[in-house]
Formats: structure tokens, C-alpha cells, sequence
């Protein structure tokens, strides 16, 4: 019989051993899973995990796939830690991009220096705007921003679409659902030649810095933490929970529209009908098995970035659906959730202690 | 038939798979738990449901085995809770998440493949009447299982000593607890059948709406069907109400749409369900019965039995 005995405080060590273990359990898992499949277990992990990080190019392309995630997730933890519960990220990244790309696609024939950080501005304000319906509505009358942020994604994606095949489609596209190309003035600068990292990793390095040293050293981290621990302390001691539902949806939805600014504005270069393949629900999972920490959400956008790179390479080399990515990262927090107990509580064998009266 | 008997027609079936998945979503919160995982839910007994059907031609055994893939889905989700009383919010989200992706996996092969729709209940004479005949009596079995599901669940949480301990359960679990009640137990079976009534909602969609497998075919109704619970204030016969003006609002947008009635694209008015669900919470939350939305007290809290 196991039982579960709470710790008397959390235990730091298993804090960071979780994810580790859920790493490995998740690998485990996905080799019984391939074998299942009826693949060579050990050459599909080989595929999923280790090909994809033997070449330059394919280490600039984690880079590349992270970038977004790591963004997002850093605003997304702020809002967990402080208990909103902001899912609605790939709407938000989702308005970002198509009003950062409308600005690029406003001055197409032009060139400038200014174009790049009007796009910047727009992209941060469009994922704002996004997010502010939620904070509104969860603010002045306390509606569910679960429900009302994940509402706008499937309203953000169905706008996308219809500006795609409307007013923002190209008029020498032959018609297809594509925008014009970006002008070199709208595009993120390269910063290692001959892969498609792009300016956006350096700028998502220092909003991560800026998020950590927001959170461990000032007032407002002190506010989230009390605020998502221990409401009643945080009203006793006149911290505002508006102010944080305000506060943390805006960075979210600011942080994941310059994610999809990033995505047109670089790899893709235009508007199109699929901006991200899931970036914003990825990001969540990228969050939690972070620790809502920025540094341990560097780490974990890193390892999801590959499963996004490996289901890739594995459905090229392997030919596996690329659909393996999706269960790779629902088991991955899967297995962080069902790991965590370890941290609030030991196992105990045997049968229970009797109970003193 | 005349084109509103038809419209109506068509309301009934885009209301069932929302009623199935919140009437089951409602018992899981009454219960104190929260399952965000909905939507993941209903994938896997849509992608279960079509592929047992088109493998074993029965469509009788594939509405089981969707079921049960939902509970499956479901056990996960409560072993997770429950017993290791993980956080419901982000396991609920992780079991969306895992549903996508497994149910993507696992129909990978059956896209594009067609499958007799589910036979309809034809009743000779009945069916036949005016209006009432295809009204009431044409739609297949699953859109009276959705009713009588529902009409049950109203009766089991108010008039049945099963459905009272389950509803104190869910307001006051250490008093539940206290008095000697299997808190844990109790709640494993409501989350259980959640997912049961999920998988027979994601069904409908593969096996009898659709009739085929796409991927992430349920666009969101796990999460309409979410809110709808919140609408009817945990209230059954409510969410008979709501998913039916739901489906008429889904119904509604895609008439719209097929006629041209509106100089707006197509996607602004596939729109109005989600926005339509926004302005109802907003709606429920601002009026003066704003008082009377009383969610379980208990719900969303992990509860572990001290001795």
C-alpha cells in the first residue's frame, strides 16, 4: 500500500528533479509507444531526439522553434504564478502577427529603419488588445478568463483567415490565401549566417532577464507571489487584484503578439493562413515544466523546441505521423503533474501509522 | 419537409454533442472537480468511435467503445487529481492538449475516409406527421440518448440519495468526509462519467454529424460545452436549454452563411459561437440573478483525507 505523507515544506530538491524525471519517463514512454507502432524504438528516438541536434543548421532551428515558445512562456508564468489563467495565448499571438504584418504590408514599397520597430510596436499592441477583452471582462465582472481567452483564439484564428483571403491577400498572389512578400526593411536581421536565426532570439534572451529580475527583485514579483499564494494576505496587505489580472494579461498577450511578429517578420516573411503550429497551447506546458521560473522556461523551450524539431525529422526520416508531436507534449506535462507529488509529499510503504487520539 | 422544419432538424443535431459533453461536465462539478479536459475527451471518442465503426461496421459498438475512450481518457485525469492531487487546471489543459495530439495520431490513417452516416429512427406513420414527425422522431439514437442522459442526471442529483451525497461531495468535502462518505471514490466515478459522456458526444460528431474523421473536428465545443455548465448555473434541465440555443446559434451562422444573407465573410459569422458564448458569460455574470450562480463550493479544491 503507498500512501501519501505531505512534507512539512516543499521539498526544492524534487522542485527541480520533476521535470527531469518527467523527461525521462516521457522518453520511456515514447519507445514503447514507437515499438507499439511497429517502428525501431531505437532509431526512432535516435530520429525524434539526437539527429535533429547533430548539424549547425539544425541547432540554429531549435533556436529558431524556441524563440516563440520561450516568449510566450515567460509571460504566461507570470499570470500562473499570480493565478490567472491566461490560455488564449495563440489568439493573442495570432493578433499580434497580422498587426505587426499590417504595418510591414502598410509601407511595402518603402524602406526605412523605423519599419521594424513600428511592426514591434503594433505586434505588442495587437496581442495586447487581444488579451485586454479578458482582463476587462474578468476584472469589472469576474467572467472566467479561461473560457473567455481560449473564446478569442478560435475568434483570433477565424480574423486571420479572413483577412487572408480578403483585403490582406496579395494582388500578384494568383489568388492564393498568402499576403506580399515583406519588404528587407520589415524582416528580422539574421544573425548567423547561413540559418534562419533572427534578431528575435537576442531581444526573447533579454525580456526572459528583464521577467527575472521583474519577479526576484522587485516589489511586483513580491505582489505576484503573494497575490497567487495567499489572496487573503495579498488584500490585507492592499495589493490590488485588478491591477494583477490587468498587469499580467497585457504582458502575456504583449509578449505573445511580438512572438507572432517574430514568426512573420522572420521565418515566414508574410501573412499566412497558418501563422504557428501551436506555439501558444505548446507554451503553456513550456510554463509549467519551467517552474514558472524564466530561467527553467529557457531550459524547457529549449527541449519542447526539439519535439516540434524531431517530429519533424521523424516524420521525414521515419515517416511517423507528425502528430507524435502532440502526444509527446501532452504526456511530457502529463508526467510533470503526476511527478509534482513528490515535491508536496513523500511515499510512504506499508500500511498506514496509527492514529493518535 | 419545409425548410424551418429542416432548420430545426438541424438545430437538434448541432446541439447534441454540447449536451452530452456538459451534462457529463456538470455531474464532474457538482462533484467539487473541475475537467478542463473536454475537448480532449471528445477527440478521443470521436477518432475511437469512427475507426471501431468503420473497423468492425457496427456503429453500435463504436458509440461504446467511444465512450469508453473517454473515460479512459477520464481515469487519467483523476488518477492524475485525485490520487496525486495534481493541479485540476493544468491537468485539465494537459488532457486537452494529450487528446489532440493522440486522437491526430491515431486517426492519421482514417482521414478522408467516408462512413455511412448512423441509421435515423424511422417510425412508420410518426415520422411521417408534419413538423412533429422529423421533429421528434428521425434523428438517431444518439440525440435521445443526450435527452434521456440529461433528464436522468436531473433526477439523480435531485431525488436521489446517490445524487444528494455526490452534490455534498461537492460543496463541502470535509464534511462529506466526516460523515463517512468515499470522498475519492465518489469522485473518481463523477469524473469517470464526464469522460463516458464526452467520448458519446464526440461521437455524434465522427459517426452521425460529420460522418467522418477530421482532425481537431470538435472546434471547441469541449469548451463551449464548459461554459454552457457555467450558463446553466449547474443546473441540468438549463443545460438542456442552453445547448439547444447554442446549436441554433450554430445553425443559424451556417444557414446564414449558405444563403449569402449577410455582405460579411464567411468567417466573421463562424465567429457568433464563440462570441456568443463570451456575451453569455458576460451576460450571467452582470444581471441582478447574478447571486443565484452559485458554482459547488468545493469545486476545483484538491481534497486529502488527513486520517
Amino acid at each position: 500500500m503507498v500512501r501519501l505523507e505531505p512534507r512539512a515544506a516543499i521539498s526544492r530538491k524534487m522542485r527541480w528533479l520533476t521535470p527531469l524525471l518527467a523527461v525521462a519517463l516521457t522518453v520511456l514512454t515514447g519507445a514503447v509507444l514507437f515499438a507499439a507502432m511497429g517502428y525501431d524504438p531505437i532509431r526512432a528516438l535516435r530520429a525524434f531526439f539526437v539527429d535533429p541536434l547533430t548539424s549547425r543548421y539544425g541547432l540554429a532551428e531549435l533556436g529558431v522553434k524556441a524563440t516563440p515558445l520561450i516568449l510566450i512562456a515567460t509571460g504566461l508564468a507570470v499570470g500562473f504564478r499570480a493565478g490567472v489563467w491566461n490560455i488564449g495565448a495563440e489568439g493573442q499571438l495570432t493578433l499580434g502577427a497580422l498587426a505587426g504584418g499590417s504595418v510591414a504590408l502598410l509601407f511595402w514599397n518603402q524602406e526605412g529603419w523605423w519599419i521594424l520597430p513600428l511592426m514591434g510596436i503594433a505586434g505588442v499592441a495587437g496581442g495586447m488588445a487581444w488579451a485586454a477583452i479578458p482582463a476587462f471582462l474578468k476584472a469589472r465582472f469576474d467572467v472566467n478568463e479561461i473560457l473567455v481567452s481560449l473564446m478569442l483564439t478560435y475568434v483570433g484564428l477565424l480574423l486571420l483567415s479572413a483577412l487572408i483571403y480578403g483585403p490582406l491577400k496579395s494582388p500578384e498572389g494568383f489568388g492564393f490565401p498568402e499576403s506580399r512578400m515583406f519588404s528587407e526593411s520589415a524582416l528580422l536581421p539574421g544573425i548567423l549566417a547561413g540559418t534562419r536565426l533572427n534578431l528575435g532570439m537576442p531581444i526573447t534572451v533579454l525580456v526572459v532577464l528583464v521577467v527575472w529580475f521583474l519577479l526576484a527583485r522587485t516589489l511586483f514579483g513580491f505582489q505576484v507571489t503573494v497575490i497567487g499564494q495567499a489572496p487573503a494576505a495579498a488584500r490585507f496587505a492592499g495589493f490590488s487584484q485588478k491591477a494583477m489580472i490587468w498587469t499580467s494579461l497585457l504582458l502575456g498577450g504583449g509578449l505573445a503578439g511580438l512572438a507572432g511578429l517574430f514568426e512573420v517578420a522572420g521565418p515566414i516573411g508574410q501573412i499566412v493562413p497558418t501563422i504557428s503550429p501551436g506555439y501558444g497551447f505548446t507554451a503553456i506546458i513550456v510554463a509549467f515544466l519551467g517552474r514558472l521560473h524564466p530561467f527553467g522556461i529557457v531550459l524547457a523551450g529549449l527541449l519542447v523546441a526539439l519535439s516540434y524539431l524531431g517530429g519533424e525529422n521523424a516524420q521525414i526520416t521515419v515517416g511517423m505521423p507528425q502528430a507524435v508531436t502532440g502526444v509527446f507534449q501532452g504526456m511530457l506535462l502529463f508526467f510533470l503533474l503526476a511527478a509534482d507529488v513528490l515535491v508536496r509529499y513523500r511515499l510512504r510503504f506499508g500500511s498506514p501509522a496509527p492514529v493518535r487520539s | 419537409m419545409d425548410p424551418v422544419t429542416a432548420l430545426l432538424v438541424t438545430v437538434v443535431t448541432a446541439a447534441t454533442p454540447l449536451l452530452f459533453a456538459a451534462v457529463g461536465e456538470l455531474v464532474v462539478e457538482r462533484s467539487g472537480v473541475l475537467n478542463l479536459g473536454v475537448e480532449g475527451m471528445m477527440l478521443a471518442g470521436a477518432v475511437t468511435g469512427f475507426a471501431v465503426t468503420l473497423t468492425t461496421g457496427s456503429g453500435t459498438i463504436g458509440i461504446i467503445a467511444a465512450a469508453f475512450a473517454g473515460a479512459a481518457m477520464a481515469l487519467v485525469f483523476g488518477f492524475l487529481t485525485l490520487t496525486l492531487l495534481a493541479n485540476q487546471v493544468a491537468t485539465g489543459l494537459a488532457l486537452t492538449i494529450f487528446g489532440v495530439g493522440l486522437s491526430a495520431l491515431v486517426g492519421s490513417g482514417f482521414v478522408g475516409t467516408p462512413l455511412p452516416r448512423l441509421p435515423r429512427l424511422v417510425l412508420p406513420g410518426l415520422t411521417d406527421l408534419p413538423v412533429v414527425g422529423p421533429l421528434l422522431f428521425g434523428h438517431d439514437v444518439l440525440v435521445y440518448m443526450a435527452v434521456l442522459l440529461t433528464l436522468a442526471v436531473a433526477w439523480f442529483l435531485a431525488r436521489s440519495r446517490a445524487g444528494m451525497i455526490l452534490r455534498a461531495v461537492g460543496e463541502n468535502h470535509e464534511a462529506a468526509h466526516g460523515l463517512g462518505y468515499p470522498v475519492i471514490r465518489i469522485r473518481y466515478l463523477a469524473v469517470l462519467f464526464g469522460g463516458l459522456a464526452a467520448g458519446l458526444g464526440g461521437a455524434f460528431l465522427s459517426l452521425a454529424y460529420t460522418p467522418m474523421w477530421i482532425e481537431q473536428m470538435t472546434a471547441g465545443r469541449g469548451w463551449i460545452a464548459l461554459a454552457l455548465v457555467v450558463f446553466a448555473a449547474w443546473r441540468p434541465l438549463r443545460v438542456l436549454v442552453g445547448a439547444y440555443l447554442f446549436g441554433g446559434v450554430t445553425i443559424l451562422q451556417l444557414h446564414a452563411q449558405g444563403l449569402g444573407l449577410f455582405a460579411v465573410p464567411s468567417q466573421v459569422l463562424s465567429m457568433l459561437p464563440y462570441l456568443a458564448t463570451i456575451v453569455v458569460l458576460v451576460v450571467i455574470s452582470v444581471g441582478p440573478w447574478k447571486g443565484r450562480l452559485q458554482a459547488p463550493a468545493c469545486l476545483g479544491r484538491p481534497f486529502h483525507p488527513t486520517h
